[in-house]
């Protein structure tokens, strides 16, 4: 389909508008980061590294970031284990309600953060609670794990879909039984889409803010809650640019090597 | 390997041979949901054999392969392997490997690894496996691409290594799903010699699936003609090209003539249906003596001419209106008939094959 030169104009410009909506604010995060002046006046008169120091040495921030990491990871081995689990029973073998099940898998990404987290809280508190299974850590984990799953669960179903049954069909012809054929060639078989959806689990646990409110006992921080409850304080406002412009740099590592990760298989 | 394709091939189809069969179906049925892919077969191939199973996309071939190798299990019957019945056991419990139509390398591996892997299942020796591995290549004459990965050979070559993978592990049956399918005519040609010189060295009972009746011809002991889940004929590729047993097996393996009624009564008396093949019939001017006894005439008119190399195809029409197709090899005997011309068509008359 060819487009008119004043058609590719136009498209261009429009392009260009949207990707400076999206990525100027985040610029200037990171300009702010080193911005000397504590209001964030613009334009930038005195550049300064005195934030990155304060951040650093944080103990808010420090603890916040040791939560964060702790979820996210604990929440992605949850979801690689059941996500790929998951998308190996329904993609596999025929049960009755499979149809179901795969519905109730993905259903979590498209339900309101908020609805989950209120669930979750409520769930904790009235039932979990008296069990001595109060909010906390788990909590969190949980919460996160729910939406993480799908993550994996979608693409490792994906590529497990496109991938040649006649690869485990030949294992097993020579001699594999059900547990080496898995290990020997299906897992293989889809292991670049496990790792891309484990890496966009990590992120998106990483930046997770509504579910992590209704899980999360009082005095439980993870990195962007703390971020949310620091912003107002006028005095803390320069290390919350710099704990933002590091998430920017950070959350980008793992989407970008997912999508190198998937794109590298379409051989 | 004592068990040679000649005793194979005269053993008499159903009855009980003097060696245990290498395969034995009985009475098996598969049902996919309403549809029923094979119905009540009963099959015996013995040690040795190479036995196809032809017939055209649908015909049930391809699901009796897969039970066999024990993909898919029967809905009801039995298969028993070299007289040990393996009806429920897993793929993995049978001592059948398989070439598959798109040769199913593991692409993550390379060449020789794939090759190695059911002997790696086994715990064979390193060495032992080092060794077996190298023969296999060099049976196949492709030592040169051990280490490449799959993705980097030709389908030529994909082709021998997935034989060569099956082979490896010497099982008693091979089982081979349109092998050749995915290659060009002449890669198709060569490959199948090999395939058959491979077979005769190792010995072991292959089970071909082809729907291509001149490969099954040209490859078999023996054939079996599928048709809608059920099995025509059974028999040696000339039995079934020469003596076909329903209109079926006359039609699906090349091309024949089919004749009924008048025609059919003139020819030999009843009006049963007859076969007859297009190379076995000669075309003659109307003022040729008839030179021998025994012979079958018609006269008809010359309709449409087809050359094609070293035969002309007639299509001729008979006074009553039935067309003959006529196969006429381009040598000093050929009748040069133009379109339009009366003829009389001629064949010896053992060539009247009664379906």
């Amino acid at each position: 389909m060819r487009l008119s030169s004043s058609a590719k104009v136009t498209l261009r410009v429009f392009a260009g508008l949207v990707m400076a909506a999206i990525y100027l604010p985040l610029l200037l995060v990171i300009l702010n980061s080193f911005n000397a002046t504590t209001s964030g006046a613009f334009p930038i008169t005195e550049f300064t590294t005195r934030w990155w120091e304060a951040a650093f040495h944080n103990e808010g921030v420090r603890e916040a970031l040791w939560t964060s990491l702790r979820v996210a990871t604990v929440a992605t081995v949850i979801a690689l284990l059941l996500g790929s689990m998951i998308a190996f029973a329904l993609s596999r073998y025929d049960f009755f309600g499979k149809n179901t099940v795969n519905l109730l898998v993905v259903l979590p990404i498209a339900l309101p953060g908020i609805v989950t987290g209120v669930a979750l809280n409520n769930t904790f508190k009235t039932v979990l609670e008296p069990l001595g299974i109060g909010l906390g850590l788990f909590s969190v984990i949980v919460g996160h794990a729910t939406f993480c799953i799908v993550m994996v669960f979608n693409n490792v179903q994906a590529r497990l879909g496109r991938m040649n049954k006649g690869l485990e069909e030949a294992a097993m012809d020579m001699g594999a039984n059900v547990v080496k054929t898995f290990f020997h060639v299906t897992f293989p078989g889809f292991r670049s889409a496990f790792v891309a959806g484990g890496l966009l689990a990590f992120a998106l646990s990483f930046d997770e803010i509504v579910v992590t409110t209704f899980t999360a006992p009082p005095g439980t921080e993870t990195l962007p809650i703390w971020i949310f409850n620091n912003m107002a304080r006028p005095n803390q406002a320069p290390v919350v640019n710099v704990i933002a412009a590091v998430l920017i740099i950070v959350s980008m590592i793992p989407v970008y090597l997912s999508q190198r990760m998937t794109g590298d298989d379409k051989k | 390997m004592q068990a040679t394709a000649t005793s194979a091939t005269t053993a008499p189809d159903g009855t009980a041979a003097t060696a245990t069969p290498a395969i034995s179906l009985r009475q098996v049925v598969k049902t996919f949901g309403d549809f029923t892919a094979v119905q009540g077969l009963d099959l015996d191939i013995q040690q040795g054999e190479f036995f196809s199973l032809l017939g055209p996309s649908g015909s049930g071939k391809t699901t009796v392969l897969r039970m066999i190798a024990g993909f898919e299990l029967p809905s009801s019957g039995r298969i028993d392997l070299a007289g040990r019945d393996v009806t429920r056991k897993a793929p993995f419990e049978r001592d059948v490997n398989t070439v598959f139509q798109d040769y199913a390398l593991f692409p993550h591996l390379s060449v020789a690894q794939n090759v190695e892997y059911g002997l790696k299942l086994r715990k064979t020796p390193r060495t032992e496996r080092r060794k077996l591995v190298a023969e296999a290549l060099e049976m196949i004459r492709l030592p040169q691409v051990a280490d490449r990965l799959p993705s980097q050979l030709s389908g030529g070559q994909r082709q021998r290594v997935a034989l060569a993978r099956a082979l490896v592990l010497r099982p008693q049956v091979l089982l081979l799903d349109e092998p050749l399918g995915a290659l060009d005519k002449q890669l198709r040609e060569q490959m199948q010699v090999e395939l058959k010189q491979i077979q005769r060295t190792v010995g072991i009972t292959f089970v071909f699936v082809t729907h291509d009746q001149e490969e099954a011809l040209t490859l078999s002991d023996r054939v079996a003609v599928f048709n809608d889940g059920v099995v025509e004929q059974v028999g040696t590729p000339e039995d079934l090209y020469e003596r076909p047993g329903s209109r079926f097996v006359a039609s699906f393996l090349g091309n024949t003539n089919l004749v009924e009624g008048a025609l059919a009564k003139q020819l030999t008396g009843s009006e049963a249906l007859l076969s007859i093949r297009p190379e076995r019939i000669h075309v003659r001017r109307l003022d040729e003596p008839v030179d021998s006894d025994g012979l079958s005439t018609v006269e008809a008119v010359i309709e449409e001419i087809i050359y094609t190399g070293p035969s002309t195809r007639y299509v001729a029409r008979t006074a009553g209106g039935q067309h003959l197709i006529v196969q006429e090899q381009n040598d000093s005997r050929a009748s040069g008939a133009q379109r339009g011309d009366r003829v009389r068509l001629q064949w010896s008359s053992r060539f009247n094959y009664t379906v």
